[in-house]
């Protein structure tokens, strides 16, 4: 295998792997913030138990982004470096920014909102908290800002010639505000933010499926219900503006996620299918007129198929069309689950139904799905460019680099990630089965000082 | 004028001092974690840094986002030649990050020990890296005009690179025990008060050593203070520096003695500045022509111009609230349920 390949595979599953953890820690960032928003209005203990409890995995979360994170920072320059010199002038001005002011504020003030109980007013460690999950997002936004300008590029020139070229940044304000900025932004948020709701949805189902902490459970579901209702609706419609956007800016990636590989009236949107690439062929469940209708708000206008752009421009058919829709799919899972959440609401019967409940424990899964499925097919998509139509993949990797070196890495990196990952279910799951603990209740310094290295009962 | 560049490399030479005296107390309270007697202690050394490691190593990604910034090619060379260094410093970085996390998650005398293990080993690994990475860049790599890079990994590890990798790990050590000093009270205090002196003396040497092997082996960083003698202050206030740390522990003003680590920190990676300057990455190969300097490296005026209004707006900011949250989480380290 090449270094362009294997640089490919240890990018992506290195951003792979660390999207396990930020749009857990944005979601419970903004599920936290409410929480101790409400326990600061009602002053209910149900609330401040529910803000503690869901702090803690906030923060477990947290030092696993961070540790998966710091990588990517690396990343770029180690097997990228020819595509780090080609971006440097745009693309670092993003990252320093999002280090300056989405790092500093979520590591600054996530010690606070861990460890500043005791230590400020409520009043300001919600100020605390407020800011650590506006760090959260900020994150969000600078990465986003920066991945956005690789699909779409804008505000910039390029200088040089051959191996030296390179773009420069010429307005700040279009680069950061590129033509997919926006919608994709507003998407991804709202994928982290779902992932959060059903997080705590999830646990509140187990909960009632063991009959454990019910008050914790009742106010939890409900908020997590609420939010999910509402979170559902308007990622539909920022599925809808990101899709006109990138049926506008990048038609091949957009053939390509429906597989349209004619240009003809009527163009259908698959249900379920799948492509051979070999004889361009899409064999699916269609419904014809649908993604005209979707693009253009008529059935008839074509859309441009992947037989208007040259063959070598294409990106990968098979695997965008499957992992979009992968995505759509984890939609109506969480569209489904949130419409049964709201009947047993409705019915007051969330202790009872046990088979929806066990429905709405997988749940969590489905926001996963999504976020990963919709990152494959957008960074898929824009291949085989690594900045949509000025830099090809092979033009971007580094050249001092050799492919023993990147296998050994990708080696180091899956058996670090896969060790993280199984550490970090088993510690979740650890706190989920502890649950919630009551104020005060670890206070007592035998519980504090106990020394596991000298206490002989150990405790099963 | 070269005004934008030379500001930049400035910002970037402050967050390396940033991240040296800041990290650097959290690796060496790391290196000296396996040598406190108890769980208990090991938690109280563990809290002194908890709520504020986190925005400590994130000077890191400062320094590496800003070089990206503003010198991408810097940025790009020093990736993709030390890569298989930078793994194994990532690798740590992680383990370490998450040893914090997960080591008082369980109650069980094994699996404390292992992240205890992971947690100083990482530790130190992290300080040793750093300083064969800084030897590297002083003694310069082989790179040809194309900024090609033609060595391999067991290059990195000459002698001199060696020496200072282990001149790092003291000079945390150090660093450390003077912070944890600072952070504890009673019989713990008592007991590291009794490492300071070693910790020191290890440093001394070390740091004797160093310096002349700089002087005899790479004359080159004495360049930059030949031109400008006023820049032979920076030595004189790193020795007045380290010397005061003894002194204030001797008075038993554990405040004093940390500022003074500190400023010692400060003022040796500032020395490391001025001398490695106008290079970010000299070659070995053709130190003259090939190097990467703070010119031919940079990024366009008009990017450097952007990212400094952004440090601008940014780092004061990060500074304000930096010191606030120092400022609550001053005085000695308490353990409550809250607490790692």
């Amino acid at each position: 295998m090449d270094v362009v390949l294997l640089s490919r595979i240890q990018f992506g599953m290195n951003v792979a792997f660390h999207y396990l953890y930020p749009p857990l820690s944005i979601g419970l960032g903004l599920m936290i913030v409410i929480m101790e928003g409400m326990y600061i209005k009602t002053k209910k203990p149900a609330y401040r138990l529910m803000t503690k409890f869901w702090v803690k995995i906030f923060a477990l979360t947290f030092a696993l982004g961070v540790a998966t994170g710091i990588v990517q920072v690396f990343g770029f320059g180690n097997n990228w470096a020819r595509y780090s010199r080609f971006v440097g002038d745009v693309f670092g001005s993003a990252l320093a920014a999002e280090g300056i002011f989405a790092f500093f504020l979520e590591a600054g003030f996530i010690g606070i909102m861990l460890f500043g109980w005791e230590r400020v007013s409520p009043k300001l460690h919600y100020f605390a908290t407020i800011c650590t999950a506006l760090g959260a997002h900020f994150s969000a936004i600078w990465i986003i800002v920066a991945n956005s300008w690789m699909q779409t590029p804008a505000g910039y020139a390029i200088e040089g010639e051959g191996a030296e070229a390179h773009a420069v940044m010429t307005n700040f304000y279009e680069m950061v505000f590129n033509p997919s900025t926006l919608d994709r932004l507003t998407h991804v948020v709202i994928g982290a933010w779902m992932t959060g709701a059903f997080m705590v949805i999830s646990v509140c189902a187990y909960y009632f499926l063991k009959k454990r902490h019910r008050d914790f459970a009742y106010f939890g579901m409900k908020l997590g219900l609420v939010v999910a209702s509402i979170l559902v609706v308007l990622q539909l419609i920022s599925a809808d503006s990101t899709a006109k956007g990138v049926a506008k800016n990048q038609p091949e990636k957009f053939a390509a996620m429906e597989g349209v590989y004619q240009t003809a009236p009527h163009t259908p949107m698959n249900l379920i299918g799948y492509v051979d690439p070999k004889t361009k062929t899409v064999y699916s469940w269609q419904i014809p007129g649908l993604l005209s209708f979707l693009s253009y708000k008529n059935f008839t206008t074509p859309v441009r198929g992947l037989d208007q752009f040259p063959e070598e421009d294409w990106p990968p058919v098979p695997a965008v069309f499957q992992f979009y829709h992968l995505m759509i799919y984890a939609w109506g899972a969480m569209f489904l689950a949130t419409v049964l959440g709201l009947i047993l609401w409705k019915r007051k019967t969330f202790e009872k139904s046990k088979w929806i409940n066990r429905f709405l424990v997988l749940s969590i899964l489905f926001p996963y799905v999504a976020n990963q499925a919709g990152w494959f097919t957008a960074e898929m998509g824009r291949q085989p460019w690594i900045v949509y139509r000025l830099l090809r993949t092979p033009q971007g990797v580094s050249k001092a680099i050799v492919a023993s070196q990147v296998i050994g890495s990708i080696t180091m990196f899956v058996c670090i990630y896969i060790l993280l990952f199984v550490l970090f279910c088993f510690l979740l799951n650890r706190k989920i089965q502890g649950g919630p603990t009551e104020e005060g209740s670890l206070k007592t310094d035998d519980l504090i000082y106990r020394d596991p290295y000298e206490s002989t009962p150990q405790r099963s | 004028m070269a005004i934008y560049e030379n500001i930049w490399y400035l910002i970037i030479c402050i967050s390396v001092v940033f991240y040296a005296v800041l990290d650097g107390f959290d690796l060496g309270v790391g290196a000296l974690h396996l040598f406190a007697r108890d769980d208990k202690e090991r938690r109280i050394f563990l809290n002194a840094i908890g709520p504020v490691w986190d925005g400590n190593e994130v000077w890191l990604i400062i320094i590496f986002g800003g070089m990206f910034a503003g010198f991408p090619s810097a940025y790009a060379t020093i990736c993709e030649t030390f890569y298989s260094l930078i793994m194994i410093l990532l690798a740590a970085i992680i383990f370490r990050a998450v040893a914090i996390e997960f080591r008082s998650k369980v109650e069980n005398r094994k699996w404390r020990y292992l992240w205890d293990l992971i947690f100083s080993l990482a530790s130190i690994l992290m300080a040793f890296i750093i300083g064969v990475i800084m030897a590297n860049l002083i003694r310069g790599i082989p790179l040809d005009q194309e900024g090609n890079f033609y060595g391999n990994f067991i290059d990195f590890f000459s002698p001199y690179a060696i020496l200072l990798g282990l001149t790092a790990c003291a000079l945390f050590a150090m660093h450390g025990a003077v912070f944890l000093l600072m952070k504890t009270e009673g019989a713990l205090h008592d007991h590291i008060r009794k490492w300071v002196s070693p910790a020191i003396i290890v440093f001394l040497m070390f740091y004797l050593m160093t310096s002349l092997a700089t002087v005899m082996y790479m004359p080159h960083m004495l360049d930059r203070m030949r031109a400008a003698p006023w820049l032979f202050i920076v030595v004189v206030c790193a020795m007045l520096s380290i010397a005061n740390v003894p002194r204030c522990i001797h008075k038993g003003d554990d405040g004093w003695a940390f500022i003074s680590s500190s400023s010692a920190i400060a003022f040796l990676f500032f020395l490391f500045g001025i001398g490695i300057y106008p290079n970010l990455v000299r070659s070995s190969i053709n130190p003259a022509d090939y190097s990467l300097t703070l010119y031919n490296a940079a990024a366009a005026p008009s990017t450097l111009k952007v990212i400094l209004i952004v440090a601008c707006i940014g780092v004061p900011l990060v500074l304000a609230y930096g010191f606030w949250i120092y400022r609550i989480f001053r005085g000695k380290v308490k353990l409550s349920d809250t607490s790692y």
